[in-house]
């Protein structure tokens, strides 16, 4: 722990500190840390903050020291491979990164273009005895149980889905390979259709908090140019506000990709991936959860479960870095723009 | 339109934030092409005033305007007419400049005319030059264009804002204190800017400025807790007053 700041032990006094000097600034830094009430204040704050470094890091190692012996069997085709099969040894998790990205990616394709249009309502549009209801509504949306979810996803999302959406879709844009195979409800459209439904509240109440903070001035600028209020929205609101749009989209995704419970339950658990999105399939969460009991401890089989949690974790940090420097760009571009 | 009939009239007009009356039956006649001053100390409503003369006070929420604003004898507050159009033929300066952003110079002048459906670049080209030398900014900024609308001064952007509404060429023009965030210089600008613009436009300025009124403005107003108590020509309200409240205000007797 470093504290240098405003301490008596500043080690700046004069250009050159012979050891000894050193040494009593040492002393004296710790003497403030555990002898003034001061100190082990800032102490204790230090440690609870590290703690969480600490957590991070027993379960990155945990992560990489459970997946060693899968890497050490398959190499790098652990994360090429394509096969997946408990019985004979064989472990490619390609499919199962195929199918995170994928549901969602659809998921966002469904919940981005939702969440914003409700946060334009509850923000521009609705007067307050709706709006904000409905927000505190959206949100709780985000109460709700995975697990509940899930089951609601199977006992009557699949229905509607098998009757009604997927027939539909089947009978209007079927010669699309998305929409191939046998109408089930039980698959990956279902699952995307879950995640939307679990994200829309996170992607609705960033953007609606980044519309409201938008300037009245900049609203009252466009209106007095003889803006609708639509037109305002579309080309003032939106424009300002888009970087908090991003980052919600960001954060929504985020979660996509690692819940598990509901996906589990309705994505129908099969090991291989294929762009229909009628099909089932499995994520690389799902995977864990639907197989964590068969496999038993300490065999490669818990491995490369291990491992398929390490590449998740991996992605997630990806998503999340690679998320923060496009946001970064995005209110970058305003700024340089600014200049 | 004769010599004696007014570009902008209210009857009676009433506007309420809420159940708080904030103008309170402001009768008065704005005549075609001359600068109208509106002064008041703070809070007399006289910002209150100005934005139910487009249609901007009922943009912020909780708030009622009754009464009539008569813009060439037609009542802009009448079942059916759109405030969109209001705002069109009556533009608005407000305090703080409020240039866009993300958009460019160019764009941020442009952007009425496109909000109006027009899509003939070279119309839009020639309106943004036209306006940008109407607000005496072009020569600055006009090796600059696509920089960003906020990255000129303060008093830059204010006239940017003044050229972005006249682009869409308004009748009137209001502005609210337009020369309350800038500095001396800027302001002076501004002054001669209206002057000159007085001539094509009619222009309605708030400010709570004594000598920017006395400086540019044919008539004045003076308003105090939401009335109007006096409006007469700038020179006559200023130098021999008819009534006993803005003597006492212009003398600055009062607080």
């Amino acid at each position: 722990m470093n504290n240098d700041e405003g301490g008596p032990n500043d080690p700046v006094h004069n250009g050159w500190n012979p050891p000894s000097a050193k040494l009593d600034g040492l002393r004296e830094t710790l003497n403030h840390l555990i002898l003034t009430s001061d100190g082990r204040f800032q102490l204790f704050c230090g440690a609870l903050a590290f703690s969480a470094v600490a957590i991070f890091a027993w379960v990155v190692g945990y992560l990489i020291e459970g997946a060693f012996p899968v890497l050490d069997s398959m190499g790098y085709k652990f994360f090429t491979g394509s096969t997946w099969s408990f019985d004979q040894g064989i472990f490619g998790a390609l499919p199962f990164i195929g199918g995170t990205l994928y549901t969602s990616a659809v998921a966002m394709m469904i919940a981005v273009p939702i969440s914003v249009g409700i946060a334009i309502f509850i923000s521009e549009i609705a007067p307050k005895w709706i709006g904000t209801p409905l927000g505190f509504l959206v949100e709780m949306l985000a109460a709700v149980p995975s697990v509940v979810f899930g089951i609601w996803g199977i006992f009557t999302l699949r229905g509607f889905m098998r009757d009604q959406v997927e027939p539909f879709l089947q009978g209007s844009l079927g010669f699309l390979p998305f929409f191939e195979g046998r109408t089930f409800g039980i698959d990956k459209l279902s699952a995307a259709v879950i995640l939307a439904i679990m994200i829309i509240p996170t992607i609705s109440a960033i953007s609606r908090d980044a519309l409201k903070a938008v300037p009245t001035s900049q609203k009252e600028a466009a209106l007095a140019l003889g803006a609708t209020r639509y037109e305002m929205v579309g080309t003032i609101a939106l424009s300002y506000a888009r970087s908090g749009i991003f980052g919600a989209a960001v954060l929504g995704l985020g979660r996509a990709v690692g819940e598990t419970m509901a996906v589990t339950m309705v994505i129908g658990n099969v090991n291989s991936f294929s762009w229909s999105l009628l099909d089932p399939g499995q994520t690389l969460s799902s995977l864990i959860a639907a197989n964590w009991w068969e496999a038993p401890s300490g065999t490669v089989q818990q491995s490369a479960l291990i491992g398929v949690g390490l590449v998740l974790f991996v992605l997630m940090l990806a998503i999340n870095v690679v998320g923060r420097i496009l946001l970064s760009r995005v209110t970058k571009v305003g700024r340089v723009r600014v200049e | 339109m004769g010599e004696s009939s007014a570009k902008i009239e209210t009857r009676e007009l009433d506007a309420y934030f809420g159940s708080n009356k904030a103008v309170k039956g402001i009768d008065i006649k704005v005549k075609a092409n001359h600068a109208t001053a509106i002064i008041g100390p703070s809070g007399c409503g006289k910002s209150t005033f100005i934005r139910c003369l487009n249609r901007m006070h009922e943009v912020v929420p909780g708030t009622r305007v009754t009464g009539e604003v008569l813009l060439e004898g037609e009542d802009i507050y009448s079942r059916g007419t759109n405030p969109v159009d209001v705002r069109r033929r009556v533009g608005m300066i407000f305090q703080k400049p409020n240039p866009f952003p993300n958009a460019s110079i160019f764009d941020n002048v442009a952007y009425g005319l496109r909000m109006n459906g027009i899509r003939d670049k070279a119309f839009i080209q020639e309106q943004v030059e036209r306006s940008l030398k109407q607000a005496a900014l072009w020569d600055e900024v006009k090796d600059n264009l696509d920089a960003s609308g906020v990255s000129i001064s303060g008093g830059q952007q204010q006239r940017l804002c003044i050229a972005r509404a006249m682009a869409i060429e308004p009748e009137v023009l209001l502005m609210d204190e337009p020369c309350s965030a800038l500095d001396p210089i800027a302001t002076s600008k501004i002054e001669d800017l209206i002057f000159d613009l007085k001539n094509d436009y009619t222009v309605i300025i708030v400010t709570h400025n004594m000598q920017q009124a006395a400086r540019v403005a044919d008539w004045t107003a003076f308003m105090y807790l939401g009335e109007l108590i006096e409006f007469n020509k700038t020179k006559r309200l200023f130098e021999n007053p008819e009534e006993e409240l803005t003597e006492r205000y212009i003398t600055g007797r009062f607080g």
